[in-house]
């Protein structure tokens, strides 16, 4: 059977912890499987391709060359802030999960955050597949009721004269908060700005700043 | 329906746990688990709304205890009975009725780049009129439907105003039940923090939730 090659043999090739004894849940996911490809209903490398996808293709990477871009290009930004679908495929990404895009500008006096009360939504082409913390409860409950008190939870205090504002992805919009450019990085060039920008400020959850060494020079 | 995943604004959740170098999938299953839902929605037998709803329907006791992916597996297996891909007894015995056909996938390895570029759009080109203008005060709509709604709690009965318009899509609470996509205008619509939560809420603050046009009435 060819569900065998995706056990714990795999999982001990990915490099993560094998298990002693296989959970429940996972021998369900397996047995589950192993049904649904003898029926010919599920084609396991198809199963393959999309883990390999959202593993290695799609991730925080794509948004932040999308906020980088925007910072070096004030064209590429407006647009981005107009019809954020259109700007981002410019850069080739798009589709599942992201198929309405809407980018929100952070700026001194304002600042973004992003939540799915209600499920998990999380703008896929862009940012990936969703941290656990972001589709769990302690997060979907209070980002709406005290979102400056879960900021501080992740290290950012805003000041009071800054407005918050939440985003709850309640409909088929998917957003992607435009970190501010840190000060100081006026020098570097848009492939080096690309490797200082975090999924969580993406998110709203974080700002994006220099690493330390640069912030001295 | 009112359900425990609609969790915006309740206390009590815990600390939010933030892992640092968190993996996309913590374990093998979970990465099968999630291709499985994906892959087996490409027979279209449901919708995104509907699969939404599946996990909604998970008991608030186990809701709150399993983790993500074991509420996609429990949202997939019933989806799959329910549709008629799978049968219970197929399920529990963990092999293919006797002389069951041997079907096609629709989705094959080639095909899911493609198919993960093209999504899914829930938008509708359709010349509907919206209901409400940018700019214009509204009222949500106290409504407590025992079906799939995107309409938060927290927001039912507040005073908002229309921030920006999206244009026309899928309504969820009817297609969800497969009665019909029923498309209109999805708004962004701002809420004042205070308006939601009082005066311990700062005054600048906002939340924008968006919604469709039955969501709302004018204020």
């Amino acid at each position: 059977m060819k569900a065998d090659s995706h056990g714990l043999s795999q999982a001990q090739d990915h490099g993560h912890e094998p298990e002693a004894v296989p959970s429940d849940i996972s021998l369900r996911v397996k047995a589950l499987e192993s049904l649904l490809v003898e029926k010919g209903l599920v084609d396991p490398a198809a199963l393959d391709s999309l883990v390999d996808a959202y593993e290695n293709k799609i991730g925080p990477r794509n948004g932040a060359r999308v906020v980088a871009r925007a910072w070096v290009d004030p064209a590429y930004k407006q647009r981005l802030l107009t019809d954020a679908t259109a700007a981002i495929a410019e850069l080739g990404y798009g589709g599942r999960g992201g198929e309405h895009m809407v980018v929100v500008e952070n700026t001194p006096k304002l600042h973004n955050l992003v939540v799915c009360t209600l499920c998990s939504c999380y703008p896929w082409p862009v940012l990936g597949l969703p941290p656990v913390w972001y589709k769990s409860a302690p997060y979907r409950s209070r980002a709406v009721i005290d979102p400056r008190g879960v900021l501080r939870e992740f290290g950012l205090e805003i000041g009071g004269d800054v407005e918050v504002r939440v985003w709850d992805s309640t409909a088929e919009l998917r957003y992607l908060v435009l970190p501010e450019r840190p000060v100081g990085s006026e020098q570097l060039s848009e492939e080096a700005l690309v490797a200082l920008v975090t999924r969580d400020a993406m998110i709203g959850v974080a700002k994006v700043t220099l690493p330390r060494e640069e912030s001295r020079t | 329906m009112n359900g425990v995943h609609d969790m915006g604004g309740m206390h009590g959740m815990g600390p939010i746990q933030n892992q640092v170098g968190e993996p996309v999938f913590h374990e093998r299953w979970e990465a099968r688990a999630f291709a499985l839902t994906v892959a087996m929605a490409a027979w279209q037998k449901w919708t995104l709304d509907a699969s939404r709803h599946q996990r909604e329907l998970i008991p608030a006791s186990e809701y709150l205890v399993l983790s993500y992916y074991e509420k996609w597996i429990a949202g997939l297996v019933e989806l799959l009975v329910k549709n008629g891909l799978l049968t219970a007894a197929e399920v529990e015995s963990r092999t293919p009725a006797p002389h069951s056909p041997r079907e096609t996938p629709p989705l094959t390895a080639e095909k899911v780049l493609s198919t993960i570029a093209f999504g899914g759009p829930a938008s509708r080109d359709l010349p509907m009129n919206a209901r409400f203008q940018l700019g214009q005060r509204v009222r949500v709509r106290n409504l407590h439907p025992t079906g799939h709604t995107r309409l938060p709690r927290y927001s039912r009965g507040k005073l908002g105003t229309i921030d920006r318009d999206h244009g026309v899509f899928v309504f969820p609470d009817t297609n969800a039940h497969f009665l019909g996509e029923k498309p209109q205008h999805v708004y962004s619509v701002r809420f004042a923090a205070r308006e939601l939560w009082g005066d311990s809420a700062a005054a600048r603050d906002g939340v924008y939730v968006d919604m469709w046009d039955d969501y709302l009435e004018p204020a």
